[in-house]
């Protein structure tokens, strides 16, 4: 069994590089390197230092975006679901802002704010945000009404029955909404470095595009995509480990 | 009434949102110490009626009365099993049974204590550390009547405690339930849909109408139990006479 886990996603890997390979040589075209050029370029990337550096400023404002929406978006999320107030002055906003290509306000943030990391990390935060505040507003508002009617027989107050009752319950929701705001966070930050402030792995994406190094491009490419993947199978994993859906309740 | 009431509902009606009309005028004593039934056809109005006298629904007309005090919420003198069940699913049997307590602020060594004590009684030793998914229904419901013995009321308020249970199980637990008020000397009151428990357990019975729920008959089943074994109670001129009595009002309710 625990063999057959590895098995299969390894096939999938050998099967899908194969493709690429195959592709790579046919070729399709002049910019598609094969996968065995661009792991080299990924290689030679890694060792001369420029990966790295570029991940440094890439993963910077990500954490800090990624953080602040996990402390102010759960926060307000879980504000509006407990206040009428608080819901009925935010959440048509946050109905709207999730619906909305929000992307398309990143080259705004520069007007404003400039080139910096201030920048970066409200591209970041403009993108995950709605999200995250949208699902913990919603896992407050799915509560279980007989778990708080219990809570109320039983002599409990409203912080209590919110503590003990209402957060455990919300909990996966509530994580459920760092991870997609974590995916969209990663969405943010390489329109951002593409768009405004060429820096990070976006600048390289850009710089070697520029100078028709298709292997390093891809290779910058691919490590981005591969590194988000990771993060978020790697949160999705922990979400079941913390949550097990039989006790979670929802 | 053969003791003081303990609870006194006095023309009780709830509509929701104004226009389902579940109750209407409602009024019943409940003698303490005893053991009283509601029964009545499925959407009458017993949850409601129970509700209401726990505190947690709000009655559109009329009131309830406790102990001498007029109801507006749930009170220490309370505690209720829910009919489905109502447990934390995140927490373990012991962590079930104590939460009462715990909304209390009781020291966990003092409450698991005590919790502990009625998971022995109610028969789920060695069930202290699973999860309620772990159990099977009939095992949830001790643990929702655990849970309401464990913060010590004076009336229990059960909403068709036994519902999930095959009949040899359902007889078990009315013998241990009637053995363990005995000695908690417990106010109960039982929503049931089941004549012969009914008839079986129950000091008084209150027969409702459909909906909206009136009371229909009060029924004081005098039903020698001293020295008796459970089935002889069964064979007792008087529990049958019961049951064929409750019989011939429901029926009509049957269509
Ligand atoms: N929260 C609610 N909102 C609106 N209507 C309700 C609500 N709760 C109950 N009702 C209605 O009130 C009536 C009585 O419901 P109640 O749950 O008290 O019946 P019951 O006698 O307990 O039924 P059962 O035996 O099936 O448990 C039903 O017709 C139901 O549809
Ligand atoms: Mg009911």
């Amino acid at each position: 069994m625990a063999q057959q886990r590895f098995v299969w996603p390894l096939i999938s890997f050998v099967f899908v590089f194969g493709l690429w390979e195959l592709a790579g040589r046919w070729p399709i075209s002049l910019a598609f390197p094969p996968f065995s050029k661009t792991a080299l370029a990924l290689l030679r990337m890694t060792v001369d230092g420029s990966l790295p550096k570029a991940y440094l400023s890439t993963l910077q404002p990500l954490v800090i975006g990624i953080v602040l929406c996990g402390i102010a978006g759960i926060g307000f999320g879980i504000g509006m679901g407990l206040s009428r107030t608080i819901e009925w002055f935010s959440l048509p906003i946050f109905i709207i802002l999730q619906a909305a290509p929000m992307a398309a306000i990143i080259p705004l943030i520069t007007y404003i704010y400039g080139i910096g990391l201030t920048a970066k990390v409200l591209a970041v935060v403009v993108l995950a945000a709605p999200v995250v505040v949208m699902n913990s507003y919603k896992g407050i508002r799915n509560t279980n009404a007989s778990l708080v009617q219990m809570c109320r027989a039983f002599l409990g107050t409203r912080r209590q029955e919110v503590v003990k009752i209402i957060l455990p319950h919300a909990g996966a929701l509530i994580f459920a909404g760092l991870r997609l705001g974590l995916a969209m966070g990663f969405i943010g930050i390489v329109i951002a470095e593409l768009m405004i402030t060429p820096t990070g792995i976006g600048d390289l994406i850009s710089y070697h595009s520029s100078v028709a190094d298709y292997p390093e491009m891809f290779a910058a490419i691919f490590s981005i995509i591969a590194l988000a993947a990771l993060a978020i199978h790697g949160l999705e994993r922990l979400e079941r480990k913390l949550f097990p859906p039989e006790i979670r309740g929802a | 009434m053969p003791a003081e009431a303990i609870v006194e509902v006095r023309g009780a009606g709830k509509s929701y949102d104004g226009t389902v009309e579940a109750l209407r005028d409602v009024s019943l004593a409940l003698p303490q110490g005893g053991l009283s039934t509601l029964l009545g056809p499925s959407g009458c109005g017993k949850t409601t009626l129970l509700k209401i006298i726990a505190g947690l629904i709000p009655p559109s007309a009329g009131e309830v009365w406790v102990k001498g005090k007029k109801v507006d919420g749930p009170g220490p003198e309370r505690a209720f099993v829910f009919q489905d069940f109502a447990l934390l699913p995140w927490a373990t049997v012991l962590r079930n049974v104590a939460f009462g307590l715990e909304l209390r602020g009781v020291t966990p060594e003092q409450r698991h204590d005590i919790a502990r004590g009625y998971i022995e009684k109610v028969g789920l030793k060695g069930f202290e550390t699973s999860y309620p998914h772990q159990l099977s229904g009939g095992m949830r419901q001790r643990v929702g009547l655990a849970r309401a013995l464990a913060v010590d009321a004076d009336i229990i308020l059960m909403d068709e405690p036994f519902s999930s249970v095959d009949e040899q199980t359902r007889r078990k637990f009315q013998e241990e339930l009637l053995d363990l008020l005995k000695i908690e000397r417990k106010t109960v009151i039982f929503v049931t849909h089941s004549i012969e428990e009914a008839a079986y357990l129950s000091d008084q019975i209150v027969l409702l109408s459909p909906r909206p729920g009136t009371v229909s008959r009060i029924i004081h089943p005098a039903i020698e139990r001293g020295g008796k074994n459970p089935d002889e109670i069964r064979r007792d001129k008087n529990y049958l006479d019961v049951v064929d009595e409750i019989w011939q009002i429901l029926k009509r309710y049957v269509v």
